[in-house]
């Protein structure tokens, strides 16, 4: 590598991924989108626009919703993350992700992961949302394969087990 | 995509930021959410040396109230964190509002108020509403800081007043006798979308009368601009539709469009006297700031 890092120095970042805390070495010019997918190997959190857009990056840091794309690693030093893979517990898929199948929610997938994030974070700060509500939680990621319809519908079935 | 290398920078005061922003120049920027600049940077439209970071300054994240000064807005505190604020909330409704109408959540999680004002994008959503509360803007440099109306911190289309080493610090918004104010934007997508056109007002009425009014127009003029001569027509009169029709009208003579992929100056024209009309309506009717 050597000469490669001219612009110097890697940075320290400590934090937090899925429950489990991690110190990594960082570029300042890598995101945390490239440091969650090329470093942890959590690629459930897709590559997409890149600027913000489309919402197929979104993780969760402090439990709230994201676009990791922008996100510089280094900024990310004592936040906590939650990626896809940390959604389900012990092995056992949690109800929104349930859901999503059970309500044929899942088309292409690519936007799945994203989705699925948005709207558990809806859930957990709103466990019994409107469908306005859901709409209005997911309004940063883009689908296009399913129109949105039976995503919207598998939201809502995960707030009505929630009762 | 790749963002171009930088040196980043993490400063842990205000001072030393300001100190660092006068050594590097213009080969620095300041870093607060990055959802503007770091796209910016990857569209390859801004290659800074030095990325001077506000990470740590959590002084400036902060919204409270001070008796004398008003409500104070840090210029960290992000789209949502203003959005859910309590003081903000039972105060300024208006301000949350227009908070809410940005982007989308991931984005109002990471944009802060301070680069919505910074960035200095016409079509931004907070500075009409804030300059329609007669919001005023602290700076800080390296020898000082000074407050100013917010309504003269934007010079044109990604340009402030801004001096080298300077920082926006807080957003203050003075105690007011204002009887209600409102912001409405008309993009193309309820979610996501930038303001092809944005008014906000404010209104002091008493007895059925206007006595004192501020129109903002978003989007329509390389700044966020005062519709004075709307104000003029609308001070001290007494509130009628007939009034209210004239405002808009008048708005959309004196506001200053371009026409681009959003929208032309004739519908934005049109555009501004009808949001105009609905703001000062809403703002008159509901009864909150």
């Amino acid at each position: 590598m050597g000469t490669a890092i001219k612009k110097g120095k890697l940075h320290v970042v400590t934090l937090t991924v899925n429950g489990e805390e991690h110190a990594v070495l960082v570029k300042a010019n890598t995101t945390l989108l490239d440091l969650l997918r090329e470093e942890f190997d959590y690629t459930g959190t897709k590559k997409g626009c890149e600027l913000g857009d489309c919402g197929a990056c979104t993780v969760l840091m402090d439990d709230r919703p994201v676009n990791s794309c922008l996100v510089l690693a280094v900024e990310a030093d004592g936040h906590s993350f939650t990626t896809i893979e940390g959604v389900e517990q012990g092995g056992k898929l949690d109800r929104l992700q349930e859901e999503f199948i059970n309500q044929a929610a899942v088309q292409c997938g690519y936007c799945s992961p994203g989705m699925i994030l948005s709207g558990k974070a809806l859930l957990m700060r709103n466990p019994h949302p409107t469908e306005r509500e859901v709409r209005e939680a997911i309004g940063g990621n883009l689908c296009r394969c399913t129109g949105y319809v039976r995503i919207v519908k598998a939201i809502l079935a995960a707030a009505e087990a929630n009762s | 995509m790749i963002i171009p290398e930088f040196e980043y920078v993490s400063p842990q005061s205000v001072q030393e930021a300001c100190a660092l922003l006068v050594q590097y120049g213009d080969s620095a920027r300041v870093l607060a959410g990055g959802s503007d600049l770091l796209v910016k940077m990857k569209d390859g439209l801004m290659k800074p040396a030095y990325l001077v970071s506000l990470k740590n300054l959590d002084s400036l994240k902060a919204i409270r109230y001070e008796t004398g000064t008003g409500v104070i807005i840090g210029a960290r505190a992000t789209h949502n964190e203003v959005m859910n604020n309590r003081l903000l909330q039972e105060k300024y409704r208006s301000v949350c509002e227009a908070a809410h109408s940005m982007a989308a959540d991931q984005i109002r999680n990471i944009g802060t108020v301070g680069g919505n004002l910074v960035n200095a994008v016409p079509s931004a959503d907070l500075p009409p509403i804030l300059i329609a509360l007669d919001a005023r803007a602290r700076i800080v440099g390296s020898s000082g800081e000074r407050t100013i109306a917010l309504e003269d911190f934007f010079l044109g289309p990604g340009k402030t007043v801004l001096e080298k080493g300077e920082i926006l610090a807080e957003i203050i918004i003075p105690d007011q006798s204002t009887t209600g104010s409102n912001y409405i934007k008309f993009g193309l997508r309820r979610a996501g979308a930038l303001a092809v056109a944005g008014v906000a007002s404010s209104v002091t009425v008493s007895d059925g009368t206007c006595r004192d009014v501020r129109v903002v127009l978003g989007a329509v003029a390389p700044t966020p601009m005062r519709a004075r001569q709307a104000e003029n027509v609308l001070r001290g009169k007494k509130i009628s539709r007939e009034l209210i029709d004239e405002a808009g009208r008048i708005a959309a003579a004196e506001s200053k469009p371009i026409s681009d992929i959003r929208g032309s100056i004739e519908y934005r024209r049109n555009l501004v006297n009808v949001l105009t009309r609905r703001s000062l309506k809403a703002a008159i009717e509901k009864g909150h700031i």
